[in-house]
Order: structure tokens, then sequence, then C-alpha cells
């Protein structure tokens, strides 16, 4: 019997860059990497046990990815469509990233219909349903979210090679949902949990950002920036990669007032890229977190 | 008398495979894909009955075929069954591909008639036996 080459195939794959863009592009996320490199290493071999003829049921891929406000549930959603079609698992490389609005119907009749109307959109693909949870509202008997998860469960059982559906949705609030559904959670195999950024990760993050936008901190900002974050992360409604956005859209702004109010200057490329350290400690946070806690 | 209409109608009917790949052509190319059906052969009958609207926003045939078994659930030997593509780059829709998917068990075909006209000239038209019947018991 002929040897089995899994390095070759690898290599033939293309998965090696996929998964090390995604390394290289996302910070932090250990357990969701890790769950991404575990899939890509099934469909792989899956490949092969089908090449030498030993047959199995295709894997189920549903998953649902729950975390924190901020911690990249849509973002890495996005990128599924893109790392399951180079895998080979979907045939087209397409999200419909679709709510609560776009599933339920309001009035009887309607539900159904606009369901399945998605679920054809999205075939070939990936239906993207985020903030899941809204579509199960208990405290409304007359609801119609119960006959649209009716008709995902159904499609997501019996037509698993044709699309796979991600849910997303903040912890506390997905398990509430998931209790009252059983046959959901038993449907989806990989259930993601997203760990909250550190701060150093956070760091990290922020320098991402805004080295996409062509900005930079300069050395003290990137210092005020850390304590910004120190500050910020023990304050409520903290949204983790959002806030950090939130931050430095607002960093910008007061950049973008200081070299206004500073006009008669010559201005220097380096000028319009650099945020000082004063737009970072012109924060409330600061304040917030120099008053003591009462 | 077998139907010959439209694209592959000489062929044997196309199976379901061989339908998913020409839906999937027909999708690379940005094609919307439409399904129609009618229980009247004739060949001039031109506009056949639309189930649903031309499917503009499917990307895959997988979704197609759900449509194209939606209507065999009803129409399957009641009705001929066709997939047009339609081309919208020109401006308008213009048919790029259609054939028939199903068509009924027994198809009864079609009789000449002759017609007398002035000075014992003669008109031909042909005339579909499943039309004897009314819309909807045909087949």
């Amino acid at each position: 019997m002929a040897d089995i080459d899994i390095a070759a195939s690898f290599e033939a794959s293309g998965i090696g860059p996929v998964l090390e863009q995604l390394d290289r592009e996302l910070v932090g996320l250990k357990p969701v990497k890790r769950r991404i490199r575990e899939i890509a290493a099934l469909l792989l071999v899956d490949k092969l046990r089908r090449d030498v003829g030993l047959t199995a049921q295709p894997p189920t891929l549903h998953m649902s990815f729950t975390g924190n406000p901020g911690t990249g549930k849509t973002t890495v959603a996005a990128r599924m469509a893109d790392i399951l079609h180079r895998l080979g698992y979907i045939r087209s490389n397409h999200l419909v990233s679709v709510t609560r609005d776009d599933l339920v119907g309001q009035y009887i009749g309607h539900t159904a219909p606009k369901t399945k109307e998605i679920l054809k959109k999205a075939m070939g693909g990936v239906l993207f349903i985020d903030e899941a949870y809204y579509l199960y509202r208990p405290e409304n008997e007359r609801d119609y979210g119960q006959e649209s998860i009716e008709i995902l469960l159904q499609v997501m059982e019996s037509r698993r090679d044709d699309l796979v559906v991600i849910l997303a949705g903040y912890a506390d609030r997905m398990d509430k949902f998931f209790t009252s559904n059983p046959g959901f959670r038993s449907r989806i195999a990989h259930h993601i949990d997203f760990p909250d950024y550190n701060a150093s990760e956070l760091m990290a993050i922020a320098e991402l950002m805004l080295k996409e936008q062509n900005y930079r901190f300069s050395p003290e900002a990137r210092e005020a920036f850390g304590r910004y974050l120190d500050a910020r992360m023990r304050q409520p409604h903290f949204s983790n990669a959002r806030s950090v956005r939130n931050a430095l859209d607002r960093a910008r702004l007061r950049q973008a007032v200081r070299l206004f109010e500073t006009r008669g200057h010559a201005l220097t490329v380096e000028d319009l890229m650099t945020l000082g350290p004063d737009e970072i400690l012109a924060s409330r946070v600061f304040a917030a977190a120099a008053e003591p806690a009462s | 008398m077998r139907i010959t209409q439209g694209t592959f109608s000489f062929l044997p009917d196309l199976t379901d495979d061989q339908i998913t790949r020409q839906v999937a052509y027909c999708q690379r190319n940005g094609w919307a894909v439409n399904i129609e059906f009618t229980d009247d052969p004739h060949p001039r009958n031109t506009y056949w009955e639309m189930w649903g609207q031309p499917m503009f926003d499917l990307k895959d045939p997988a979704a197609v075929l759900y449509e194209l078994n939606e209507c065999r659930k009803v129409y399957k030997n009641r009705a001929y069954i066709r997939l047009s593509a339609f081309d919208a780059t020109p401006g308008w829709e213009s048919v790029r591909l259609s054939f028939l998917t199903d068509r009924p068990e027994d198809e009864p075909g079609f009789a000449l008639q002759r017609q007398e006209a002035d000075g014992r000239s003669i008109r031909y038209t042909t005339r579909a036996y499943a039309t004897d019947k009314p819309v909807g018991s045909r087949y």
C-alpha cells in the first residue's frame, strides 16, 4: 500500500498561508486560532481519507461564537468564509450577515418565506447570524422568532453540505438562548469562546489599527495610551477592541483640532501622521480614575 | 410525441447533477436563473407561468435546485418545467440559456389542421391534443 504524504498535501492545500495570515492579522484569540487549526487539520485528513476511498460523512461545521463585546466575533466570522473556502469546505467565498430583522417577519406567514430567502442566499457559503439570542423572545408567546428557529434547525441538519451557519452573541445571553433551544446546542459542533484581551494585546491592536489608517503614536503618546488602557479596563462598559477603536477615533479628533489651532506653522507629513501625548491625556478616563471610588 | 424546445432538447433529459452544473455556469456568468412552467406545449406559447421571481441574488446552484424541487412538488407530471437564464449586461434582461428540466410522462403531441380558404387554398395550423382539456387538468 502506498504511503500517504501528509506534508505534501498540506503544501498543496494552501492552508499554511491562510493560518499564517490569521496569526499575523488577529492579535491574541488563542482558543479561536487553535480551533481553526483543528478544523483545518480535520478537513485535510478528511480529504486524504477520501482520496484512498475511506468514506465518511462530511463534518458539521456550524459554529457559535460567544464572548464579550469587542472581542472580534464579527471580524473572525467574516474571515471564516474565506478560510473555509480555501480549505475547500464551502463552494463559494461569500458571507451573508444577518440579524433578527432579516429572518423574522412581521405578521403570520411572513417569517417562513423570509427565512428561506436568506437561507437560499447563503447557500454555498456562510450564514452569519449576529446577536442570535434575539431570535428567541420568551416574554412574547406570539413572537415569530420560534418559527424562524425551527426552519434554521431543519436546514442546518438536512443541508449541511450546502451551508455553514455561524451564530454570535454575548456569552451569558447565548447561554440562555441555548438552554431554551436545546436542539440548537446539539446541532452546533463548535462552540468557540472569545476571551477578553489583556493590556498588551489591546496595545498591539491599537497599533495595528493606527497602522492601517496611516497614523502612529509618538513614544510619549504610546506610554500615555498604556496608562489610558489600564484606567479604562477598570471602568464599567469596557468593550475591548471596540473601546480601543473609539478611543483612537477621539484621539484623531483631538489631533485634528490641535493641528488646526496651531496653523501658521508649516506642517510636515510626520505631523499629520503622529498622535501626541496630549491627545491621549485629554481623555475623560484619566479624570475619572483620579477621583476616589465612590 | 417528445417535445423539443430550448437547449439540449434532443439529448436525454438532464439529471439533477447536470442541471446543477448548468446553473453553476449561469451563475458564474452573472445571469439570473428563472423557473417557469406551463401545460400548453404549443411552440408559439412563449410566455410561461413564473415560479417565483428570477433568482437575481442567489450565488449557489443548491438554492436554485431547492426552488426547482419545490416547483416539481406541485407540477411534476402536470406541466412542463424549464429553467431560463437572463443576462442583464446589455441594459435589459435577455435570455442566454433556456432548457426543459421536466416534462409530463405522457405527451400526446399535435394535430395538423387544415382550413379551406379562398380559392381552394389551404391554411395549416397545429393544435396540441393536450389543450383539448381545460387548463389545470391537461396532464
